[in-house]
């Protein structure tokens, strides 16, 4: 399984590298819905800090639906999904190694928009190590509930508008959890990260289990 | 001889239509068939089961020893589905596709550059994306992934479709040169002459069954084994 992981990992960051989706879209589109809020909230800076991780936290989970659909157009064309099939490898590894690609795209860009609330928001860290896992846990829930979701949709042809509808509502405890690490993290709200961390991290176990056990149902039957 | 194919009675829906309505198939080891019929009379859907990607839902299906309507995954990495779509990806290049295909298969990566070779993807074209190249190329690309794993059953929809004269001549050898080594050969096409040659045998296909009438059956079967192949010979 973890063989297969890899390898399904690898060609799909292989992908990304020579297509520069991630780089040239998902990244770009990432950054102006942080400015866009820099700009809704110009006038009260204060607010704008006290904000700042919950519109980070927006702007990844906008941006990991792009990251999700990237992930399925690519086994979309010319048949390459019945290849993937036909490899034989095992579904759980399919679920790991696409899951993975996703969360490494987004802790790259999670990185990028981190520095982006420093310049643009003028926030403060308080805990680093918070930020950071919180930052992982809430990427592998994300990556985890969206590879799922993602193949739910991907056999329909209404796949781009329905995987919002999908994923939005599931990964509402990651942007809630998420959030509250990060305003501990950032000292913008006197709340108790750590206790939030352990929603982030039940969520991340609980999705990826369910992927591991269902991705071949899924696989087969979408 | 060894059974690779078996079929008794093999249904399979798409949607709630019946693809395989109860086909009887029995394809030996070794044996190169050819399979014909008129569109949609369930050639695709008859490799695209043998393949496992067609799920047998009544009846019996067992191709390579795997019991298809039990599991059908088991068999995937052992067979080689030449499609209407190449199965490859767009982004990355013949040679990083082949080399994808050979680590899943569990075989050597090594194996990708003669592949290539023989089917004329060299030098810039083995380095260019996929989705850069022609139809014809990208045909060449999924053969050359299909003879570099060499798997033991070749499943092959209308082969030479997308071929310029040479490499239909190339294709011809490759599937000469498979029998050759023992493997199994399944093809559907409706370029009956140029195929022909090539099987030893012909099966016609008829909604989604084989055509008794076209086989010359006898006494009502409907089983492959039992009716009047078109042997040809291996050229």
């Amino acid at each position: 399984m973890w063989r297969d992981a890899a390898l399904v990992g690898g060609k799909d960051l292989r992908v990304e590298w020579h297509s520069r989706v991630a780089a040239m879209q998902v990244a770009p589109y990432a950054v102006v819905v942080l400015l866009l809020f820099g700009f809704a909230f110009d006038q009260d800076h204060a607010l704008l800090t006290q904000a700042a991780p919950g519109l980070f936290w927006v702007a990844v989970l906008l941006s990991s639906l792009l990251a999700v659909q990237r992930s399925y157009a690519i086994e979309s064309s010319d048949g390459a999904r019945d290849g993937l099939r036909l490899t034989g490898l095992d579904p759980a590894g399919i679920f790991l190694g696409k899951a993975a690609a996703v969360a490494a795209q987004l802790l790259l860009l999670e990185v990028l928009l981190g520095f982006g609330v420093v310049v643009l928001f003028g926030t403060r860290l308080h805990d680093p190590a918070l930020l950071v896992v919180s930052a992982l846990a809430a990427t592998v829930g994300l990556a985890a509930a969206g590879t799922v979701y993602g193949m739910v949709a991907s056999g329909l042809r209404v796949r781009e508008t329905l995987l919002p509808m999908l994923i939005l509502p599931v990964v509402a405890p990651v942007l809630l959890g998420a959030t509250q690490c990060w305003m501990a993290a950032l000292g913008s709200a006197r709340t108790d990260g750590w206790k939030w961390l352990s929603l982030l991290a039940a969520f991340g176990a609980i999705y990826t289990a369910l992927g591991v056990v269902s991705f071949s149902t899924l696989v087969e039957e979408t | 001889m060894d059974q690779v194919i078996r079929f008794r009675s093999a249904v399979a829906l798409a949607g709630r239509f019946p693809v395989l309505a109860g086909i009887d198939v029995d394809v030996a080891l070794g044996d190169v068939v050819l399979v014909r019929g008129a569109n949609g009379a369930g050639k695709t859907s008859l490799l695209r089961a043998c393949a496992g990607l067609l799920r047998v839902v009544a009846g019996e299906a067992t191709v390579l020893g795997c019991d298809l309507v039990a599991d059908q995954r088991a068999v995937r990495r052992r067979v080689g589905l030449l499609g209407h779509q190449t199965g490859l990806y767009e982004e990355m290049t013949p040679a990083e596709n082949l080399r994808f295909a050979l680590r899943a298969a569990r075989r050597p990566p090594a194996a990708a550059g003669p592949a290539l070779e023989i089917l004329g993807i060299t030098g810039r074209l083995a380095t260019t994306p996929v989705g850069s190249l022609s139809a014809g190329q990208r045909r060449r690309v999924a053969i050359a992934s299909l003879v570099s794993r060499d798997p033991e059953l070749w499943l092959l929809d209308e082969p030479h479709a997308g071929l310029d004269a040479d490499h239909r001549d190339v294709l011809d050898r490759l599937i000469e040169g498979a029998a050759a080594r023992g493997r199994t050969v399944v093809m559907a096409s409706h370029e009956t002459e140029r195929v022909a040659p090539l099987a030893r045998r012909t099966v016609t296909l008829s909604g989604g069954a084989v055509d008794a009438s076209a086989e010359g059956a006898r006494g009502g079967t409907v089983a492959v084994a039992a009716t009047d192949a078109v042997v040809t010979g291996v050229a």
